[in-house]
């Protein structure tokens, strides 16, 4: 609540003595798990999440400060509960190329199902399950528009680790993770300087970006907690010892990340690819996700608007390394009403023809006046088998045996979230 | 007698095809007068309150920022640069257009929570801009090339002269198939549009009032109504804080700029 309080007051402060701009949104949020936790009692979470922006410009708009602060209270996950500054920025803008310096958050990408290209800022895990919501970086970037496309060039200073879910955090593996025990390659730490590029071209319907990362990987890989004594014990007997108690550490590597997007637009389609090449966490790897989006305006002769998705999502990395999102077809459907109250509804299904799971995706909005929005989320998976035990997992890890169910990890965190937004 | 009988059907056939294209003629004519007269402002900027009006009567409240660059070259239309305000939901939201004479328009939705930016396809022209009655083709810059033309004729218009002329749309993907419009014939400024759906049947009505002169030169409407026939429900624009000379240039109106627009 204090945080709270000192937020409003510096805000107050920032409006009446200088004058500048101020917008904030606040909202209410409502979770429930229809399944029990392995691990936590709970299945209702309410959470409430202030957040501002403080603009100020001077200069003709050629000079551009931006203060986002953000602030979470979460009644269970202490890993979720946050005071955090989004971004605290300054942009200067020349005729022809601008640089913008401080904590800032930048997005690449075209697809819907993976954003395998977008890689400069962390995902915050916790806040929201879509992995849309990121951390600022800090950065100094600049960004230069030509006759031969636009040419951006980031030294990304410090680096922020992926959140998780906390002991008492929800949707959450069956086995722990300790944040606060990460290790990373880089002597550096989190206080490497990484760097990234990117060119895009808009050529007539074509739209082409290439782009380079080298730095201190966003996503990590994990170690567990088992010393190799305990693994030649194990692979023998398969029996824990009465005290030990299973969990992952996050592992930082440095790698180096060359990013593919493509984007042709024909009428109402869409055509989508991105794809990855990365090098330094174990052997190079590839990734790609590739489909379409195709919009079809004023169905049946009323307002209503339906773009159908469907994308297929690659690795190349061996089961027991990728990520559950390795052979998989995205099939959705977007509908907007383009009704007064903007609603809107997205239906998504992630379906592995290998592993038969499904992930079933449900997002849907509308205004209830000027001020305020109402919005109704939900994920569902579906033939994930049972969730395996914290045991089980570190067990088939030392075996080197991929799960047949790579997503029965999540088949208890089905979860329904109800959000209310006030705009200021 | 007979061939002098086929004589004169010749000629009435002629001469009636001669007419048909005099009237195509002029009423490109009309449309041309009016782009030279609209053409030479440069640049603009406005806001504009927006009123959904429902059957019953609600109302629904939209304010936006709209900064134009006039389109140089025979191939560039103007480029334009939206900014919402209101509803608060979607504030910050910008829509950057760059419209072409002879091909589809080209346009991008910044989308500031995500800091993404969304290339919008062109076939959604007819859907409704922010659940109005103005479709996206309604809001985007008229180029004389979009249409073909037919001159009706003059008709007295409140206190005005009129021409009366049709447009057809050369876009397959445009919700209308005709629009009859009302010009008057003193400053070519549209005085009003009845919009004719896919079915031929009308649409929607277009009423322009509140026209102010700026800079001397160039014509300006404070209100807009359209008037859905078919729903009974209204939307209002009304343009406010025209500014004209305000030095953009092309680099105001790149993918860079539409992130900062805010």
């Amino acid at each position: 609540m204090r945080a709270i309080a000192v937020f409003l007051l510096c805000l107050g402060l920032m409006t009446d003595t200088f004058g500048w701009e101020v917008r904030g949104a606040a909202s209410l949020e409502e979770r429930y798990f229809p399944h029990e936790s392995t691990v936590v009692s709970w299945q209702w979470n309410s959470s409430l999440a202030l957040t501002a922006e403080v603009l100020h410009d001077w200069n003709d708009r050629n000079d551009l400060f931006t203060f986002v602060p953000y602030v979470r209270l979460d009644e269970h996950d202490s890993e979720r509960t946050q005071v955090d500054i989004r971004e605290l920025s300054w942009v200067h803008v020349e005729p022809n190329w601008e640089s913008r310096v401080g904590v800032r958050k930048v997005f690449w990408g075209v697809t819907e199902g993976r954003h395998l290209v977008d890689i400069v800022n962390q995902t915050d895990f916790v806040d929201q399950i879509d992995e849309e919501e990121k951390f600022g970086q800090p950065m100094i970037n600049f960004s230069t528009v030509t006759d031969w496309g636009i040419f951006d060039v980031y030294a990304l200073i410090g680096f922020r680790e992926r959140t998780f879910p906390g002991e008492e955090g929800r949707p959450r593996l069956p086995i722990p993770i300790d944040a606060d025990a990460s290790v990373y390659e880089s002597a550096a730490e989190d206080h490497r300087i990484d760097f990234a590029a990117r060119w895009q071209l808009y050529l007539g319907d074509w739209q082409i970006a290439i782009s380079h990362f080298s730095g201190t990987s966003r996503d990590p890989l994990f170690v567990s907690n088992v010393t190799a004594e305990l693994a030649a014990v194990l692979l023998t007997t398969g029996a824990f010892p009465a005290t030990f108690e299973p969990k992952l550490t996050p592992l930082y590597n440095v790698i180096d990340q060359t990013g593919l997007e493509l984007q042709y637009l024909y009428d109402g389609w869409l055509l989508k690819l991105e794809a990855i090449s990365r090098s330094g966490q174990k052997d190079r790897y590839h990734a790609a996700d590739v489909g379409f989006e195709y919009t079809q305006s004023g169905i049946l002769g009323t307002s209503l608007d339906v773009g159908w998705i469907l994308e297929y999502l690659w690795e190349s990395r061996e089961p027991i390394d990728a990520s559950p999102f390795d052979q998989d077809w995205l099939f959705g459907a977007r509908l907007a009403l383009n009704d007064a109250a903007g609603s809107e509804l997205l239906l998504g299904l992630l379906y592995d023809p290998h592993t038969e799971e499904k992930v079933f995706n449900l997002e849907s909005s509308r205004r209830l006046n000027n001020e305020i929005r109402v919005s109704l989320e939900a994920r569902f998976y579906a033939d994930t088998g049972t969730a395996p035990q914290a045991k089980v997992i570190i067990l088939g890890n030392l075996k080197n045996e991929p799960f047949a169910k790579p997503l029965s990890v999540y088949s208890t965190e089905d979860l329904v979230q109800a959000t209310i937004t006030y705009y200021f | 007698m007979r061939i002098i009988f086929h004589i004169f059907t010749l000629l009435v056939i002629a001469s009636n095809s001669t007419s048909a294209a005099d009237k195509a003629v002029h009423g490109l004519e009309i449309a041309n007068e009016a782009d030279a007269r609209y053409s030479g402002f440069g640049d603009s900027r406005a806001t504009m309150k927006m009123v959904l009006i429902s059957k019953a009567g609600d109302q629904d409240v939209r304010e936006l920022r709209v900064d134009t660059l006039e389109g140089k070259g025979k191939d560039n239309g103007d480029k334009s640069l939206i900014v919402f305000d209101l509803p608060r939901d979607v504030r910050g939201t910008a829509l950057l257009t760059w419209s072409y004479k002879q091909q589809d328009d080209d346009q991008w939705l910044y989308l500031p929570a995500l800091r993404r930016v969304k290339t919008i396809t062109s076939n959604n022209k007819s859907g409704p801009f922010m659940g109005s009655e103005f479709s996206f083709e309604d809001m985007s810059p008229q180029e004389v090339e979009k249409y073909t033309y037919k001159y009706l004729r003059d008709e007295a218009c409140g206190e005005l002269t009129c021409f009366v002329y049709e447009r057809f749309p050369v876009d397959e993907n445009s919700g209308y198939t005709k629009q009859v419009v009302w010009m008057d014939n003193q400053e070519y400024r549209v005085q009003k549009i009845d919009f004719y759906d896919r079915k031929k049947t009308l649409m929607k009505t277009l009423s322009v009032s509140g026209y102010a002169l700026y800079s001397n030169r160039f014509w300006r409407a404070a209100k807009m109504e359209m008037v859905n026939h078919e729903t009974g429900k209204r939307t209002e624009l009304h343009w406010n804080d025209y500014q004209f000379g305000n030095g953009f240039a092309d680099a105001d109106f790149t993918r860079n700029s539409l992130q900062r627009a805010r």
